[in-house]
């Protein structure tokens, strides 16, 4: 058992829910409503210090009483220390857990990914758009276990509304999201953009 | 040489037959020059661009047929060749890069994927590109060999040497989408989609 589950405990009692040692992985499971300040603590506490984040992502059971759960693959990179965490987020309430993206910039893309497949939304996600599929796709959340694999439409109305779309809308600056570096481009890099020789940058100046 | 003698010893019999043959000749020769130098628009998606590159490459070397430049540019394509599997995310890009293609042009769908969406029978994948853009010749295979690539190519010759600029049934014309913006009537898209092989056991199909 990772010794920070013992940790985890101390500090924040009943937030933390069972452990379980799984073939030399740690898993715990943590409140939703507190899962923000238990993976700060988990990445600035001197001793813990899980600075990588590894991956988010979700899973659903078949069986439908059990709730879902959101796992974050944490590592420390100089102590190589690895930990599990679990959130559950019960089926009968709507899916909301915070984003860890202040946390570690990286989980951007990642929680994205969870909620165009799983619904799940993350509150103070600075971008919270689909990533896989389309922005516009209105079939559901494909991962779920409701979610009929060959989707929700007819395959006719599927060729219809993707041929609908605008391909430049996928392949463009504002779907490759260097928006949010477009101050640190090289000084001509910008002026292209400005002059839109490549698409217009959103949220640049 | 042959047709214009034979042109020659039966022209008295009819008015007509000369004209025939003269359309036969234009025809033989355009068809010939198309046919002999095509050149290929690769749209390679997944593994069956692995054996298409192959195909392009010296052990197989497609350029023996003529098909010695490839266009990485729609504009100056004759044949668009889908190898790999077709998201419904990359529909719009393919129907555009067909758009875009001057006429005349061809089709071919390569492999399992392009042709009927393979083991991908599910909400993210096209069910063969046919749904999408019209397809000339169809190479089964998961990826097919690069000589299963070059049939579908001397295929295509072929087909296209039995073209004819003056016949209404086999002149090549242009496609668009209809005013619903698909190729084919609904019904037809979702009967070409139908389940079939072993995707009919999965059952969380609705």
């Amino acid at each position: 058992m990772n010794p920070s589950v013992d940790a985890l405990r101390a500090t924040f009692d009943t937030a933390i829910g069972r452990a379980a040692d799984v073939r030399g992985d740690t898993i715990v499971f943590v409140d939703a409503a507190r899962s923000f300040e238990i993976l700060k603590w988990l990445k600035e506490t001197p001793g813990q210090e899980y600075n990588y984040l590894v991956d988010v992502t979700a899973l659903e059971y078949r069986d439908a009483e059990r709730p879902i759960e959101v796992a974050y693959f944490l590592r420390s990179l100089h102590r190589r220390a690895d930990l599990r965490v679990k959130v559950e987020l019960p089926q009968n309430r709507p899916l909301r857990v915070d984003s860890v993206v202040p946390l570690w910039h990286g989980a951007d893309w990642l929680e994205r990914e969870v909620y165009d497949m799983f619904g799940i939304s993350f509150a103070g996600h600075p971008d919270l758009r689909r990533i896989l599929m389309w922005e516009t796709y209105a079939e559901g959340y494909p991962l779920r276990k409701d979610f009929p694999l060959r989707g929700r439409f007819s395959r006719a109305e599927q060729v219809r509304q993707a041929l609908a779309a605008n391909p430049e809308a996928h392949y463009s600056l504002e779907e490759l999201s260097i928006a949010g570096t477009f101050n640190e481009l090289p000084e001509d890099m910008k002026e292209r953009l400005r002059r839109g020789d490549r698409g217009k940058v959103p949220y640049s100046e | 040489m042959k047709r214009v003698i034979e042109t020659k010893e039966v022209a008295g019999q009819s008015p007509n037959y000369l004209l025939a043959r003269f359309r036969d000749l234009i025809d033989w020769a355009v068809n010939s020059s198309r046919a002999n130098s095509l050149w290929p628009m690769p749209f390679g998606t997944a593994c069956c661009a692995i054996e298409f590159m192959a195909t392009a490459a010296s052990r197989f070397d497609f350029a023996r047929f003529g098909m010695e430049r490839q266009a990485f540019s729609p504009r100056q394509a004759d044949v668009l060749i889908c190898a790999g599997r077709l998201p419904f995310k990359l529909a719009p890009v393919i129907r555009r890069i067909y758009d875009q293609m001057p006429q005349p042009k061809w089709v071919i769908s390569m492999g399992a994927c392009a042709s009927t969406g393979g083991i991908f029978d599910n909400y993210a994948m096209v069910q063969g590109i046919d749904t999408v853009v019209p397809v000339d010749v169809y190479v089964p295979g998961c990826p097919p060999r690069p000589e299963g690539l070059l049939y579908g190519v001397l295929l295509l010759h072929k087909k296209i040497k039995g073209e004819s600029l003056f016949d209404g049934v086999a002149r090549r014309e242009e496609q668009p989408l209809d005013e619903r913006g698909l190729r084919l009537p609904p019904e037809q898209i979702d009967e070409l989609s139908e389940p079939f092989g072993n995707s009919i056991h999965q059952f969380r199909s609705a």
